[in-house]
Formats: C-alpha cells, sequence, structure tokens
C-alpha cells in the first residue's frame, strides 16, 4: 500500500521533469540555429562593408576615369584650376615616402623585437620599453604631424642647409621619418612574439654546440622567424601607405614630383583629405575619388604579393 | 687506475632560491656510460645541465661548487668552449627543422663560424653520420630536410650532430624517453659503441636502460647524490636504504 502511494506521487514529478527537458532541449535546439544564422549574417555583413566600399570608389570615379582614362595615372600635372588632372605626383609620393618610412623603421623595429624577445623578455626595463612601444601606435597621428612641425622640421631643415640643399624643411624626408616612428611597433611587436615563440629546444640545441647569443639568433631564430618577420614589415608598409594627417602636416603639399628625398611632396590620401572640400565640380571631385581608389588598390596589391611571398617561405 | 674526466665537489644548483642539486660530490672516469638515474625532479636532469653550463641559461638559474673538467674549472672557462667540448643531446630530438641532414650535422661549424672546405664538410658527415649509426638510412637523401626522419633517426642525428664537433663527453638527457622501443634499442647499441671514443653521462628514468648501458650508476634522490657505484654492484647490492627502495620499485 505505502509502495503503492509512493509510486503514485513520484509519477508526475517524473513526467513533470521528462516535459521540461524536451521544452528546454527544444528551445536549446532553437537558439542554436539563432545564434548560429546571426554569428554568420553579423560575420558577413563585414565583407557586404568592403565590397560596398570598393563599389562606391568604383561607381563615383567612373566620370574621372571616362574624362581622363588611362591618362591619369601617368600623368605628371595636377591643376584642377585648368581641369588638369595627373595622379603620378601622388602615386610616386605615397610609394616614395612610404618605402623610406620602411627602411628608417626596420632597424629600429627590429632592435626592440630581438631585445625584448630574445635578450631580455622580462624585466621593468623591457616592461617599460615594451609599453611605451605599443603607445606608440595608441597617440592620434595628428600629434606626430604637430611634434614633426615643431621639432622635426627645424632639424631637418639644419641638416637640409648643412648639406646644400634648399632647405624647406617640410617634403618627403620629414614625412618619411613621422611615418617611420609611426610604424615602428607593428613589425615590433609582431616580431617579439613570433620571437618568443621560437621553441627553446632548438635554441638550447644551438647553444650545446658552443653557439653565442648572436650565432643563435642569426642561425635559429631569424630562419624561424623570417616569413613572420616579413609579415610584419607589411603590416608596417600597409599603414604607411594610407598614413595621412601627420604626413600632410609636413610633407609640404605642392603637386610637383618630388627631384629628391628632400622635396616637398604629396600623398594620395593627403591629396584627399586637403583637397576634397574644395572640391567644386564633379570631375574633379571624382579625380579624387578616383585616386582613392587608387589607394585602395596598391595597398590590396601589396598585401597579396606579402601574402603570396609569406607563402612561399613557409612552404620552403 | 682509470683517469677522471670530470669530477665535481660541493656542487649546488638552485633556480631562484629553490635548491635543487644539492652537495654532488662524483668522478666520472674516462671512456666509460655513467648513467645518472633517480625519481622526476630529483636534480638529474639539472646536474647534467649543469657540467656544460646549459643550466645558467635559464632565467634565475644559479650554481655553486666546483665542476672540474681535467683540470680546468668549468666554471672559469667561457661558457662556448665549456660545450664545445661537452656536447649534449636532449630529451626530444631537436634537429634544426630549416636544415637539411648534412647540414644538420655540420651546424656546430657552421653556428661557431669554423669554415671547412668541401671535402672537410664531406668527411665530417660521412664519419659522425657512420659513428651514430645513421649513415647507412641517410646516405642518399642527405639533402633533404631532417625533419623528415622518424623519431628515432631524428635522435640519431642529433648524437651526429653533436659529435661531430669532437667533444671529449657527450651528456644525454633521456635520449630515449620520446622513442618507441625499437628505436630505443638502436640508441643503447649506439651507446656502447660510442663508448670507446667518448665518455657517456645519460640522464635516465628508467632503470632497465641504466643497467643495460652504464658501466657505473649515480642514484640522486631529492637533490642529493644518494649512491655512486659500478652499476652491477649498485642493482645488486645497494649501500643504501633508499636505493634499495627505488631499485625494488617502492617509489618511483
Amino acid at each position: 500500500m505505502q509502495e503503492l502511494t509512493s509510486q503514485l506521487v513520484q509519477k508526475p514529478s517524473r513526467v513533470i521533469v521528462q516535459d521540461r527537458k524536451t521544452k528546454y532541449t527544444g528551445r536549446n535546439i532553437r537558439w542554436e540555429g539563432v545564434f548560429k544564422r546571426s554569428l554568420v549574417i553579423t560575420a558577413l555583413s563585414v565583407l557586404v562593408l568592403v565590397v560596398g566600399i570598393f563599389i562606391t570608389l568604383v561607381v563615383q570615379s567612373i566620370p574621372s576615369i571616362k574624362a581622363l582614362g588611362i591618362g591619369y595615372l601617368t600623368g605628371k600635372t595636377w591643376d584642377p584650376v585648368s581641369d588638369i588632372y595627373g595622379a603620378w605626383p601622388f602615386l610616386l609620393g605615397t610609394l616614395l615616402t612610404s618605402f623610406l618610412a620602411l627602411i628608417i623603421s626596420i632597424p629600429f623595429s627590429f632592435a626592440i623585437a630581438v631585445y625584448l624577445g630574445e635578450y631580455r623578455p622580462t624585466g621593468w626595463l623591457s616592461g617599460f620599453l615594451k609599453n611605451v612601444v605599443e603607445l606608440i601606435a595608441a597617440v592620434p597621428s595628428v600629434i606626430y604631424g604637430f611634434w614633426a612641425l615643431v621639432t622635426l622640421v627645424p632639424l631637418v631643415r639644419k641638416l637640409e642647409s648643412a648639406i646644400g640643399v634648399a632647405p624647406y624643411g617640410v617634403g618627403i624626408f620629414s614625412a618619411s621619418i613621422v611615418l617611420a616612428i609611426m610604424i615602428i611597433p607593428y613589425a615590433a611587436s609582431l616580431g617579439r612574439e613570433l620571437i618568443q615563440m621560437v621553441p627553446s629546444s632548438l635554441k638550447e640545441g644551438a647553444y650545446s654546440l658552443g653557439g653565442t647569443q648572436y650565432e643563435v639568433i642569426r642561425d635559429v631564430v631569424m630562419p624561424y622567424t623570417k616569413s613572420g618577420m616579413f609579415a610584419g614589415v607589411l603590416l608596417s608598409l600597409g599603414r604607411a601607405l594610407g598614413e595621412t594627417m601627420a604626413v600632410t602636416m609636413v610633407i609640404g603639399n605642392t603637386s610637383l614630383i618630388p627631384d629628391s628625398i628632400f622635396s616637398p611632396g604629396n600623398t594620395m590620401a593627403s591629396v584627399i583629405a586637403n583637397e576634397f572640400t574644395e572640391a567644386d565640380r564633379a570631375v574633379y571631385l571624382s579625380a579624387l575619388i578616383e585616386l582613392g581608389l587608387v589607394l585602395f588598390l596598391v595597398t590590396v596589391v601589396i598585401n597579396m604579393i606579402g601574402k603570396s611571398i609569406i607563402k612561399r617561405f613557409t612552404h620552403e | 687506475m682509470e683517469s677522471t674526466i670530470i669530477s665535481s665537489s660541493n656542487f649546488n644548483a638552485y633556480f631562484g632560491t629553490n635548491h635543487v642539486v644539492k652537495n654532488v660530490n662524483i668522478e666520472i672516469p674516462k671512456n666509460s656510460v655513467i648513467a645518472v638515474m633517480g625519481p622526476s625532479g630529483c636534480g638529474k636532469t639539472t646536474f647534467l645541465r649543469c657540467i656544460n653550463r646549459m643550466h645558467e641559461l635559464t632565467p634565475g638559474a644559479t650554481s655553486d661548487g666546483k665542476m672540474m673538467l681535467h683540470d680546468d674549472d668549468v666554471y672559469e672557462m667561457h661558457p662556448i668552449f665549456v660545450r664545445l667540448k661537452i656536447g649534449m643531446v636532449f630529451q626530444r630530438p631537436n634537429p634544426f627543422p630549416n636544415l637539411s641532414i648534412y647540414d644538420n650535422v655540420i651546424a656546430g661549424y657552421k653556428l661557431n663560424g669554423l669554415r671547412l672546405s668541401k671535402s672537410e664538410k664531406d668527411r665530417i658527415v660521412e664519419q659522425s653520420l657512420t659513428r651514430s649509426a645513421l649513415w647507412n638510412e641517410v646516405k642518399d637523401s642527405l639533402h633533404k630536410k631532417g625533419t623528415f626522419l622518424s623519431g628515432g633517426q631524428q635522435q640519431r642525428l642529433c648524437i651526429a650532430r653533436a659529435i661531430a664537433m669532437e667533444p671529449e663527453v657527450l651528456l644525454l638527457d633521456e635520449p630515449t624517453s620520446a622513442l618507441d622501443p625499437i628505436s630505443t634499442a638502436s640508441i643503447e647499441e649506439l651507446l656502447y659503441e660510442l663508448k670507446s671514443t667518448y665518455t657517456l653521462v645519460i640522464v635516465t628514468h628508467n632503470m632497465q636502460q641504466a643497467a643495460r648501458v652504464s658501466n657505473k650508476t649515480a642514484f640522486f634522490y631529492l637533490g642529493e647524490l644518494v649512491e655512486y657505484n659500478v652499476t652491477k654492484e649498485l642493482f645488486t647490492n645497494p649501500k643504501d636504504s633508499r636505493t634499495q627502495n627505488y631499485i625494488t620499485g617502492r617509489f618511483s
């Protein structure tokens, strides 16, 4: 009798639990679908955005492409007043400042990466250095531009008069130095992380054969990290190509083709920022947008070249 | 009377404040195989790494006491010279992944900037690989990457790399612990062969291995050198109760 009662009492509660289980499981399965779908949609929206930007650039550039054709890229004169639009000075200015900045910054990034990654991974000095290097990337570019205008440009002017070239102060060289400082953290941080990822077993193997620290860095650490290091340099290059504010403040903003690294010049990004508000005619505006399209394509191409080189490195 | 090649007296090693090797006195005779055994964490690997000054590469690692190679104090020599005279083979095979088998063997020369003629290189590569019993297996693929080899072959390549520098002593840190039984057997055979030219110090936590390959065995426990004797003697007639407990499997 007692057993029967207890069964009667228990049975409904078990049914309730079963019911709840079904209910919750059903809800979980539905939520799974919703979560997955919203995840995919959100992620893909970035793709749509990038494609949209590209399409906008192309569409808005069409008037200029129609009016100017391929001569736009090779044209050596940019004179909006006479409706002449040649982008070559800015294309050259962009590539010149970016590569010069890269060359200046590489020794610094490399030194920081090796020092922090290999010589002194811990300690207060390295912690401080690491934070400061990361801070370089966080400082707004207008501040670099301002510093360069006040401090760097007068120094470059002195240098220029000392070596006997026209002492503008502003120009490709000043812009490259500012850019170089701004892009140091990209290659340095990536390089440091890569160096710390080198398996200690390999380094110990080299030390056990009588290698010095320099020899271990040269023969073990560098070969192991070279493709990643290259990726870091490309990342820096991508940043340098697009940097606008700091460059525009010190490059001199002329539409003339630079005849040396000390001449004033201009970059694509800087021209767009400077002249966008003045573009009063449809072709002028469109020509500026086409400049944006070229900049977009140059960055994409450089990225693709970089990726293919990294692929080749890793396949070796 | 056998001549001593390495001897330590009152040798201590530390990681920070952690005292891992305590007051070790040991004499290692020339052209013999010495097994260093003991349970995990007994300081046997640390002691081995102190012999060629690899220990000090770990941040915070220090040591004191005397470690003599013949009549010279290892800790008064430049560590680079020490490591050229005392080679090392590690627990996991670590051939350089970016180098071919050939280049791995002569990696020590390249690393130290010692220039060799092509014929010298060829001779060293063939001799080292022959001594490490790998020549017949790889002579047709010398210019392939060393990482394509099996684990056992990689370890023999690492031995070839170490003996290519013609060290006097070869330290082996559990060289077979990452290998299968067949590779282990071939490495053990190799150790027996190498004894005629080098002095070998092998760390192992495998007692059978110690018994099989060594002339003398040192038993470490909690950082102390508990017992050091001719292998047969140590295994059949241990003097210390801790040694006895270890070899009878009462702790491991």
